[in-house]
C-alpha cells in the first residue's frame, strides 16, 4: 500500500487534515465540514454513476433519510440521540430506502433509470413536506448536538463543538469511507461493477448477474449518501424536506461532474469546490444560480473529465513527457 | 454433450430457427455454416442464453437449460464469444480476464480486497493470456489492440470461464487474412489442450475445413445437411444455397 505514491499523498493529505482547524476560522472551517460531508455523499454517488453507469437524479431521498434518521431520533428517541447509536441507524435507514427503491430503479437504466430515481425521491419529498406533525413539514427540525459515547455537549455553542471533537470524529468517518470505497472499487466486486458499466450483454454472459449486481451498488451508494446526511445535519443544525428534491439531488449530480466522476478522488475534489463556489456566490450576487449554471457549462465544454480529472489528465501527460525524454 | 430438440425462435413471420435438432459431443469441434441470416447466430444466441427459444428443448450435459438464465449456463459450463467484440474497454486486457475468472469463482461478491491481492487469479489470467500469446499485452486496454488481438481476447474470456463448451461466433471475422489461420491455431490449440467441445459458426470455408470434425450446414432456419467437412462440401443442396453452385 505504501509502495504506491499514491497512498504517500493520501497520508500527507490525511495529516494536513488534522491541523485544518488551528489554520481555518471557525466560519470557513464550517464550510470544509459541509464539504467533507458532501465528499462522503459524493464517493457513494460516484459508485453509482461512474463505477456502474448509472445516473440517479434522486439521490437526495437517501441524504434526507440519514438526515430525518438524525432529526427524528432527536424528537421521538432522545434517550438514544448519541453518535454512536445515530450513525448505525443512518445506515440502517438509507440501506432499507435504498433496497425498496433500488429494487424499482434498477430494472431499467439510462433516462428511464434517472426519471424513475428522481420520481421516488419526489415521493418521499411529498411525504415530507406533507406529513407535518411527524416531520416538520416545510418548517422542518432542528437538530440538537448530540453525545457522543456519554460525553455531553451541553453548554458548547455549535460552532466550539464543530471545530473540536466533531471535526474529527467527520475526519475519522470521512477517512473510513474513503478506505471501505476505495477498496469496493478496486474489488472483485467494483470489478464487477466496471464491467457491468462498460459492457452489460458480456457481464451477462460471462456470469454476472447484472440487476443484482446494481441493486448491490445502488444500496452501498444510498448508505454512503445517507451517512454524509446524517453527519450534515451536525454541521447544518436544521434539516428540511427540501433535501428529498430533485433540485438538491442535481446538485449532488454537479459536485461529481464538476470533480469529474471517472477519476476516484473527482467528487471529494467536486463536492469540496461546489460547497465554496456555492456560498461564494450566493454571497455575492442574487443571480448565484446563474454562476452555477455558467460553471457548468464551461466544465462540460472545456473539462468534461471535471477539476481532477483535468489534473490527472495533465499529470499522465507530463509523467509521459519525462519518461520519453 | 450438448443435445437440441426441435428448438424454434421465430421473430415474427421470420423463421430464424426453425425445428432445429442437433447434438455436440464431447471434444468435438463443430461449424456451422450458412447464408446471411440463415439462423446461426439465433441459435448461438439460444444457447448462451442471451433470447428465450418459443419452444424445443435444450439439453446441456443431461440437464434440460432451455430456459435457464446466462449464469446458471456459465455455472455448467457454456461460454461463449461474439461476432461482433464484445469486451470491457475501459479495463485491462489482464482485467477482462480475471473478471470472468472472479465471476467463474463466485468471487465476484468480494467487495473489500483490491482485485490485485488474489495473486492465484492473476497467475490464471496471465497463464491464460499466455495460452493466447497475449500476456505481453496485459497492461494495455482493447483500444490499444489489433482487431486479430480484441478477437483473441474475447475468445479467452469465454475461455476462462472454464467452458466445457465453447460457442465462437465468427471468430475469424474482421480479422485480416494473413492472420487468420494464426488466430484459429491460437483458439484451437488451446481449445484442444483442454478438451473443449466447440461450436463454431464460420463463413471462411478454408477455416471450417481445416478444423472441423463435423459441419452443420442452416437455411432459412432450418438444418439442411450435416457431416464431415469434405463430405458436406459436396452435398448438391448445400452447393445450391450456401455457395451458389448449381449443377
Amino acid at each position: 500500500m505504501v509502495k504506491n505514491p499514491r497512498w504517500i499523498v493520501y497520508s500527507l493529505i490525511f495529516i494536513a487534515l488534522l491541523f485544518i482547524p488551528r489554520i481555518l476560522s471557525i466560519h470557513d472551517l464550517m464550510l470544509f465540514e459541509y464539504g467533507i460531508t458532501f465528499a462522503i455523499v459524493g464517493l457513494g454517488f460516484n459508485l453509482l454513476l461512474g463505477y456502474t453507469g448509472l445516473l440517479s437524479f434522486g439521490h437526495g431521498a437517501y441524504f434526507a433519510t440519514g438526515a430525518y434518521t438524525v432529526a427524528m431520533i432527536a424528537k421521538y428517541l432522545p434517550q438514544a440521540y448519541s453518535l454512536e447509536i445515530l450513525i448505525p441507524a443512518a445506515l440502517f435507514f438509507s440501506m432499507v430506502l435504498s433496497i425498496i427503491f433500488g429494487f424499482v430503479c434498477v430494472r431499467h437504466t439510462k433516462i428511464f433509470f434517472s426519471i424513475l430515481a428522481l420520481s421516488l425521491s419526489m415521493l418521499l419529498f411529498a411525504l415530507l413536506f406533507k406529513l407535518y406533525h411527524i416531520t416538520g413539514g416545510s418548517d422542518g427540525l432542528r437538530v440538537p448536538l448530540p453525545t457522543l459515547f456519554g460525553m455531553s455537549f451541553k453548554g458548547i455553542r455549535r460552532p466550539e463543538f464543530l471545530s473540536g471533537t466533531y471535526y474529527y470524529f467527520l475526519l475519522g468517518m470521512f477517512s473510513v469511507s474513503f478506505l471501505v470505497m476505495k477498496g469496493i472499487v478496486n474489488s472483485p466486486f467494483g470489478k464487477a461493477l466496471q464491467a457491468i458499466r462498460d459492457n452489460e450483454v458480456r457481464a451477462e454472459l460471462i456470469g454476472i448477474r447484472v440487476r443484482r449486481y446494481r441493486l448491490y451498488s445502488f444500496i452501498i451508494s444510498g448508505m454512503f449518501v445517507g451517512l454524509g446526511g446524517a453527519l450534515w445535519t451536525f454541521v447544518n443544525g436544521h434539516v428540511t424536506a427540501d433535501l428529498s428534491h430533485w433540485v438538491f439531488s442535481g446538485e449532488i449530480v454537479y459536485m461529481t461532474l464538476l470533480g469529474g466522476f471517472g477519476i476516484f478522488e473527482g467528487p471529494i475534489v467536486g463536492a469540496i469546490i461546489f460547497t465554496y463556489l456555492k456560498l461564494y456566490a450566493m454571497g455575492n450576487t442574487q443571480y448565484w444560480m446563474f454562476v452555477i449554471g455558467g460553471t457548468l457549462i464551461v466544465l462540460v465544454l472545456l473539462l468534461p473529465n471535471g477539476i481532477a480529472g483535468a489534473f490527472a489528465g495533465l499529470w499522465t501527460k507530463i509523467k509521459k513527457g519525462v519518461e520519453e525524454t | 454433450m450438448l443435445t437440441i430438440d426441435n428448438l424454434k425462435k421465430h421473430f415474427g413471420s421470420v423463421k430464424a430457427v426453425d425445428h432445429v435438432n442437433l447434438e455436440i459431443k464431447e471434444g468435438e469441434i463443430v461449424s456451422i455454416i450458412g447464408t446471411n441470416g440463415a439462423g446461426k447466430t439465433t441459435l448461438v444466441n439460444l444457447i448462451s442464453g442471451y433470447i428465450k427459444p418459443d419452444s424445443g428443448r435444450i439439453q446441456f450435459l443431461d440437464k434440460d437449460i432451455t430456459y435457464a438464465p446466462p449464469y446458471v449456463r456459465i455455472k455448467l459450463g457454456v461460454g461463449r464469444s461474439f461476432q461482433l467484440i464484445q469486451l470491457f474497454s475501459n479495463s485491462t486486457v489482464l482485467d477482462n480476464v480475471r473478471i470472468a475468472l472472479f465471476s467463474k469463482y463466485g468471487m465476484i461478491r468480494r467487495g473489500l480486497l483490491p482485485a490485485d491481492r488474489y495473486s492465484s487469479v492473476t497467475d490464471e489470467a496471465i497463464k491464460i493470456l499466455d495460452s493466447f500469446s497475449m500476456s505481453d499485452k496485459k497492461n494495455l486496454t482493447p483500444k490499444g489492440l489489433s482487431e486479430g488481438d480484441l478477437k483473441i481476447l474475447d475468445i479467452a474470456i469465454a475461455f476462462a470461464l472454464k467452458s466445457k463448451l465453447l460457442l465462437l461466433d465468427e471468430p475469424t471475422s474482421g480479422v485480416a487474412t494473413n492472420d487468420k489461420f494464426k488466430v484459429m491455431d491460437s483458439i484451437v490449440k488451446a481449445i484442444k489442450k483442454e478438451g473443449i467441445s466447440t461450436l463454431i459458426i464460420e463463413h471462411d470455408m478454408d477455416i471450417v475445413s481445416g478444423y472441423s470434425d463435423r459441419v452443420i450446414v442452416m437455411h432459412e432456419g432450418k438444418v439442411i445437411a450435416e457431416g464431415k467437412p469434405n463430405e458436406v462440401m459436396e452435398n448438391k443442396e448445400v452447393k445450391a444455397t450456401v455457395f451458389g453452385i448449381v449443377s
